[in-house]
């Protein structure tokens, strides 16, 4: 390598405010016109950013004890179930919770108006939410049931925790059958009348760090608006999944588990969501600074939308049926431009991740960085990438009469 | 010459008159009708444009609302809450006239008033619930 930097040295320059920082986007430019080397020697951190749909979110709540003392089996936050199965007054309240009043699908397609995403942007928004619990009373913990109200600011902890965020890539989705479906990507039209894609493209985090060669365990990162850490690879994490020439993943591939403190986010970043006919979700804003080591992960970094491609895939009858396959690639350039090549005819096409958010978040992690007020992290440990040769794995059909450990 | 999208409210005892006829015939106004509902309370509501001379529009007025309609202006049938808007852009596949649209290349969401026909798909399929519209619209889904 020609440029060689640490982390150390970056956060020197960044405490004299002499550190430079570009966004993803910005950097692309510069890279085509300096190449990697110059680039590498001129720039210190690339930010990245994604404000998109994020199931596989939620938060941990201490909701503190109440007195007399409750230990809590039941628990419900606006009258959204929280798992309550840890400690006596632990909470997890995940962002798809929906209430047992909810009338679902039953009325389809539902509307879902009110789930764990918008409790959890009611609380960080400071409002008072509700708070029912119920319990079978033991000596130490006689009390069986509270109904209450609770603010974020006066309960003890609330860690936004979640498992897994950050996807790197994902696929495109149409509907190939003959009625409108209603699904997580939402509403698609009859005889591919629509495309829904859901990530930043050249902007989003593991798409400019695609081997995972920075950001690791203990990774500082803009999460909901205020600061928060990697905490593990996330769930379903597939790094070894196919890539293009330039190591791009063609297929959902990465991801992130990302935890934080929920009391210093905003709901500015933090949204709760309602997909007609599938159900509520939180939209999660997130931006990831990649420091510039040298010019290999220059190079990374001035990943464009052209150079990213997306699988499109059928949500009528292949992605609930768990079938393989798709109806080829497009790239996020194609997707952006409203309109993409398939079949033989043209499909519009629509994003579920704000694009024009994850902007705003790495203009903010940029400001952040330069004002000197974030410094960036060693990963203590590196997470699983290509070379760990993961299979994801789905669910086994067997027999449950049958099992071979009797 | 005037042209104007506008929204007429019929209530239940006139809703089966043939209104638009007359306005038609007496008023030589030009009418395209967009969207037509009865709902369960038999209050019928049109969306319609109307275009034709400034007089002959003034008097058409004066005289629905003498029938008892109450008319109000298109555009204020759908608001975007901008401050609710992601800028995900979801809405801008689903909004038949492109009246959401993204703004290329920022991707900012816009929404253009005059060309929202009040179809109402927008509601549902926000994510973020960003658009809404008045309260009394909905004995109308």
């Amino acid at each position: 390598m020609k440029v060689n930097r640490s982390i150390e040295e970056i956060n020197a320059k960044i405490k004299k405010g002499k550190a430079v920082v570009l966004t993803a986007e910005a950097v692309i430019d510069l890279v085509e016109q300096k190449g990697s080397i110059e680039a590498a020697a001129s720039v210190d951190v690339v930010t990245t950013g994604t404000f998109g749909p994020m199931c596989s979110s939620g938060v941990f709540l201490n909701v503190g004890h109440s007195s007399p003392r409750i230990k809590l089996t039941e628990a419900y936050l606006n009258g959204v179930p929280a798992y309550a199965g840890i400690a006596a007054v632990d909470l997890y309240l995940g962002a798809t919770a929906l209430p047992a009043a909810d009338p679902a699908n039953r009325n389809y397609p539902g509307e879902f108006l009110y789930g764990g995403g918008h409790v959890i942007e009611d609380l960080v928004s400071g409002k008072e939410v509700r708070f029912e619990g119920f319990s079978y009373g033991t000596d130490c913990y006689p009390r069986r049931k509270v109904d209450t109200i609770i603010r974020l600011d006066e309960i003890n902890e609330a860690t936004l925790f979640n498992p897994r965020n950050a996807y790197q890539n994902y696929n495109v989705a149409v509907n190939r059958g003959e009625k409108t479906i209603y699904t997580y990507m939402g509403v698609l039209k009859p005889n591919l009348g629509n495309a829904y894609y859901s990530t930043a493209g050249q902007l989003s985090p593991l798409f400019n760090d695609p081997y995972l060669k920075t950001i690791g365990l203990g990774t500082r990162i803009f999460l909901g608006g205020g600061i928060g850490y990697v905490a593990w690879h996330g769930t379903q994490h597939n790094p070894s999944a196919a890539r293009t020439d330039k190591g791009i993943p063609r297929d959902p591939a990465g991801t992130l588990a990302l935890i934080g403190d929920l009391k210093q986010m905003n709901a500015r970043w933090l949204r709760g969501l309602s997909f007609l006919g599938y159900g509520a979700t939180l939209q999660v804003g997130l931006g990831i600074p990649i420091p510039i080591l040298n010019e290999e992960i220059m190079q990374y970094c001035a990943v464009r939308d052209d150079d990213i491609i997306a699988p499109v895939t059928d949500y009528y009858k292949d992605y609930p049926n768990l079938e393989d396959g798709n109806l080829g690639y497009v790239s996020y350039a194609e997707l952006k431009s409203g309109l993409i090549n398939l079949e033989g005819g043209k499909i519009p096409t629509a994003s579920l991740s704000s694009y024009a958010g994850a902007r705003e978040i790495a203009i903010t992690l940029k400001e952040w960085i330069e004002s000197g007020r974030f410094l960036l992290t060693e990963p203590s440990t590196k997470l699983p990438s290509a070379e760990a040769d993961i299979v994801l794995k789905s669910m086994p059909q067997r027999d449950p009469e049958k099992r071979e450990d009797d | 010459m005037v042209k104007q999208k506008i929204v007429l409210r019929f209530p239940p005892n006139i809703v089966e008159q043939p209104i638009i006829y007359m306005m038609i015939k007496d008023f030589d106004l030009m009418v395209n009708i967009l969207r037509a509902d009865i709902n369960p309370r038999k209050e019928g509501r049109l969306m319609m444009e109307v275009s034709g001379e400034n007089a002959d529009y003034q008097r058409a007025m004066a005289w629905l609302k003498e029938q008892g309609l109450i008319i109000t202006n298109l555009e204020q049938q759908i608001i975007w809450r901008e401050d609710r808007c992601t800028h995900c852009g979801a809405c801008t596949v689903i909004c038949p006239t492109g009246a959401l649209h993204f703004e290329r290349p920022s991707m900012n969401v816009q929404f253009d008033q005059d060309k929202c026909i009040v179809c109402e798909l927008c509601l549902r399929a926000c994510p973020a619930r960003a658009m809404e519209t008045p309260i009394d619209n909905a004995l109308f889904r």
